[in-house]
């Protein structure tokens, strides 16, 4: 699935390739790969060789010893060190996963995105350096996922363009998320973009990917939420910036037309009824 | 040297009250052992259940997009396993064998509350009973974990949610109740001269089990009341349109969950550092360090539980601070396996039943403890949370370290608690089918989470390899649940036809192998003197000093001139 490693290394490590953040984890994933590998053949080699070394054989005799201070202090201190040398290097890829990177200039053009009020006001979202990102909300419901783009026409983020499982973004944006939950807790991921960030009823979480360039981005709900629960997928869809506005621009004029619509209907339905008998038309 | 005349370990004189017979008479008893027997046999048919619930996950995810079950009773199958394998099965396993073993490690004539001894067992028999009952009518589906809001009213209003509750409660009540006992028995009934320096190591895992659960416990069972009030009784805890939290839920059901874990396995590395030695005939290596690094695993745990919520809003400083203390934890659980491989070098391993599970069990431990530094990581952990990674590492420490050990114990006490020994054969044959069966399920699900398949789906679609992955997958719990039937088969025979184990059949270093096998009611007619932590031992050697050179049927191979015995 992971189509830009090698296989056989692919088979080893988590998917990479779509998001900066997906690669800087796998990066590191990998340095603890390589210290897991070495540990694991040393313990296990350790194991192994006692268990066939000191097999009970004819004559051998058990030698009584009851422990060694320098031996328990030095493999206790040795272990300590291999892992404050892991967490040293985790803080040293810290900001290169959580924090979003600019977008490129051949990405999004993104002008005026202040025109945008989001539906739920995200100051603690992270920001690239630039200030500037296509801001999505992510809406977790039983079972699906819905996505809100920028461009609110009423206050309260109504009238914001939005679509439903697939997620169409521009290439070379840095795109932020939202993540939040309608009902019950669920997990947003998609492998290949990075990690997975709950969404929680009541709480925003945030994360962000950036992809390089246009393909098809698979992901599904991570956490348990109801009997649907493994038919929630997430798609995201990255295709150059002239195609996105095109895709924006049509997916706005839709859903003008579908509200169209449910107002004739509504009107219709008042006309025929009283509008004040409809109670919840 | 004490001068003291040293008894000789085959005592047969014993209380003239004949062992009481009958239905009645095990439903009434407060004889530590019964429970311990009561114990043991039911959390092993909760295990049977847990494992038939287990095979079915993987009968429905051994092909891709699969449609053997619905999505329902895939949910209610990994709820129950997850359960009963927890709540119904290791923890209470624990609770039985040491039930058993405890007062006779000390040297005591039984638990220092007898009849709340039998209330635990009947508290557990109850929760166990009250959570199946709940599979003619609604089993819950929310996972073991309960997340809300799914498990709340308006996401679960079946009746098997509450089940579930009652569950906690009353296994949550079971332990509690058999943990304060267990400390109450280890600070004062302890035989003469054990001080807290001669505990035997399985002791101090209990002394720590004890404390984790009296301190974990109420967490628990404060949530779940609080789930249960919000569920019925209109109380919005959990509830974020009024005012509640939902991630309340998660941190106070991993500050119980977290400690959990060291609940499971403490009692298997205590365990562990009983059977090694013996079958190494070498000392333990390290017993400071192991009853110390016991402690420090326990005190720890407590830090820890935050790993559990890396991918949900909390703030960075704590998502450093949970990062680091999950690798300090790893330094404890290091010393540990360091010291029982050290335990076996320069021994003279004799390749028993028990001593493989053991080997098992540090073999498998060894992988879930270096996957669980990759969890540790978090943003490494963003990535393999929640997928089958995941599972694969729960396995690991959970199955591969609490559930191997469990298995060690019983070809171990076998035949201490029947009197026969269990056959060796059929103890191989289990143990290798297990180990392999196990390698092939769990190994390669750290692939397929990878691969980015989530835990808890129950379809997913042939992409890249995971058909195949899934397959083996599924075909490895196949092996390892034959592994299982072996080991039941041959303790079933075994009962009835198994060699006459006498008091001692391992040449042990612990009190229990002191009395007749099985002991009586008493347990002891007189106790020795103790003055190290290798009562048992110490014993031998006198015998053979006494005897003057001949080499002795016990402990024959100490050499001369070994190291001189602390007293």
């Amino acid at each position: 699935m992971s189509h830009l490693l090698p296989p056989t290394l692919a088979f080893f490590t988590p998917q990479s390739g779509g998001s900066p953040n997906a690669d800087q984890i796998d990066s590191l994933y990998k340095i603890v790969l390589y210290a897991a590998l070495v540990i694991f053949v040393f313990v296990e080699g350790a194991l192994g060789y006692a268990l066939w070394r000191f097999r009970a054989r004819k004559g051998a005799v058990a030698a009584q010893i009851r422990g060694n201070t320098r031996l328990e202090i030095g493999w206790t201190v040795g272990a300590a060190v291999i892992l404050l040398a892991l967490a040293v290097l985790t803080f040293a890829k810290l900001s290169s996963i959580q924090n979003p990177v600019d977008s490129s200039p051949e990405g999004e053009h993104l002008v005026s995105d202040k025109q945008t009020s989001n539906l739920y006001a995200s100051t603690s979202r992270r920001q690239p350096p630039s200030g500037k990102s296509l801001e999505i909300t992510i809406v977790g419901r039983q079972f699906v996922w819905e996505y809100i783009y920028p461009g609110a026409t009423e206050k309260d983020g109504l009238g914001a363009p939005y679509s439903y499982e697939k997620m169409v973004v521009p290439t070379e944006t840095t795109v932020t998320l939202d993540i939040v939950s309608a009902d019950v807790v669920h997990s947003w991921w998609v492998p290949q973009l990075g990690g997975k960030f709950q969404a929680v009823p009541g709480y925003h979480n945030y994360t962000w990917f950036k992809v390089p360039k246009p393909g098809i981005y698979r992901g599904q709900c991570a956490l348990i939420c109801g009997r649907g629960h493994a038919r929630m997928i997430a798609t995201v869809e990255a295709v150059p910036p002239a195609q996105f506005e095109a895709w924006l621009a049509r997916q706005k004029k839709l859903i003008a037309e579908a509200n169209a619509d449910a107002a004739a209907a509504r009107a219709k339905l008042g006309k025929q009824v009283g509008a004040g008998q409809v109670e919840n038309p | 040297m004490a001068t003291y005349a040293a008894p000789i370990p085959q005592i047969v004189a014993h209380e003239a009250t004949p062992e009481p017979k009958g239905w009645a008479s095990w439903i009434t008893t407060t004889d530590h052992k019964r429970i311990g027997i009561m114990y043991m046999v039911t959390t092993f048919v909760f295990f049977i259940l847990g494992g038939v619930e287990a095979l079915m996950i993987r009968l429905q995810l051994g092909l891709p997009n699969n449609t053997l079950v619905s999505p329902q009773i895939y949910n209610q199958l990994f709820t129950m396993h997850g359960t009963t394998m927890i709540f119904l099965f290791v923890v209470p396993m624990m609770a039985g064998l040491a039930n058993y073993f405890l007062p006779l490690m000390i040297g005591a004539r039984d638990m220092a509350f007898p009849r709340l001894n039998a209330l635990s067992y009947w508290l557990l028999l109850a929760g166990g009973i009250v959570f199946y009952a709940s599979l003619f009518w609604n089993p819950p589906e929310a996972g073991w974990t309960s997340y809300v809001p799914l498990s709340g009213i308006n996401y679960s209003p079946g009746g098997g949610q509450d089940a579930w509750i009652y569950l906690i409660h009353l296994t949550g009540l079971s332990s509690i109740v058999g943990a304060i006992n267990f400390y109450a028995t280890i600070a004062n009934m302890r035989a003469r001269g054990m001080s807290w320096g001669r505990l035997p190591l399985f002791v101090w895992a209990i002394l720590t089990y004890s404390i984790l659960l009296i301190f974990a416990l109420p967490v628990i069972a404060g949530a779940v009341t609080m789930l249960l009030t919000d569920r019925h009784f209109g109380t919005h805890f959990f509830d974020p349109a009024n005012g509640g939290s939902a991630l309340l839920w998660q941190h106070l059901f991993w500050f119980f969950g977290h400690p959990e874990v060291y609940i499971m396995v403490l009692p298997g590395f205590g365990v562990v550092s009983e059977i090694l030695p013996v079958f190494a005939r070498k000392p333990i290596f390290g017993y400071k360090a192991i009853a110390a690094s016991t402690v420090a695993i326990a005190f720890l745990g407590f830090l820890t539980w935050a790993h559990h919520m890396f991918t949900t809003p909390i703030p960075e400083a704590i998502l450093i601070f949970v990062m680091l203390s999950s690798f300090l934890i790893a330094v404890p659980t290091g010393v540990k396996i360091f010291n029982w491989i050290a335990t076996l070098w320069e021994g003279t391993i004799e390749f028993k039943t028990p001593l493989l599970f053991c080997v098992g069990f540090m073999s498998l431990f060894i992988i879930g403890g270096i996957s669980g530094v990759f969890l540790a990581v978090f943003p490494v952990d963003w990535q393999l949370n929640e997928t089958y990674f995941v599972v694969a590492h729960i396995h690991f420490v959970l199955m591969g370290g609490a559930v191997f050990t469990i298995f060690a114990a019983i070809y171990y006490w076998f035949p201490k608690i029947t009197g026969r020994m269990l056959s060796e054969g059929l103890g191989k044959l289990s143990f290798w089918l297990m180990f392999i069966g196990f390698l092939a399920t769990f190994l390669i699900q750290h692939v397929i989470g990878l691969d980015g398949m989530p835990r808890r789906v129950y379809e997913y679609d042939n992409v890249g390899n995971l058909a195949l992955y899934n397959l083996i997958s599924t075909i490895g719990s196949f092996i390892l649940a034959a592994g299982v039937l072996v080991t039941v088969i041959n303790v079933a025979r075994s009962l009835k036809t198994g060699a006459i184990a006498g008091p001692d059949p391992w040449k042990a270093n612990t009190l229990e192998w002191f009395t007749s096998s099985p002991p009586p009611v008493n347990n002891f007619d007189t106790v020795p003197l103790i003055r190290s932590y290798e009562p048992m031992r110490d014993i031998r050697r006198e015998i053979e000093q006494r005897t003057s050179g001949a080499p002795a049927h016990g402990g024959a191979t100490v050499p001369t001139g070994a190291t001189q015995i602390g007293v």
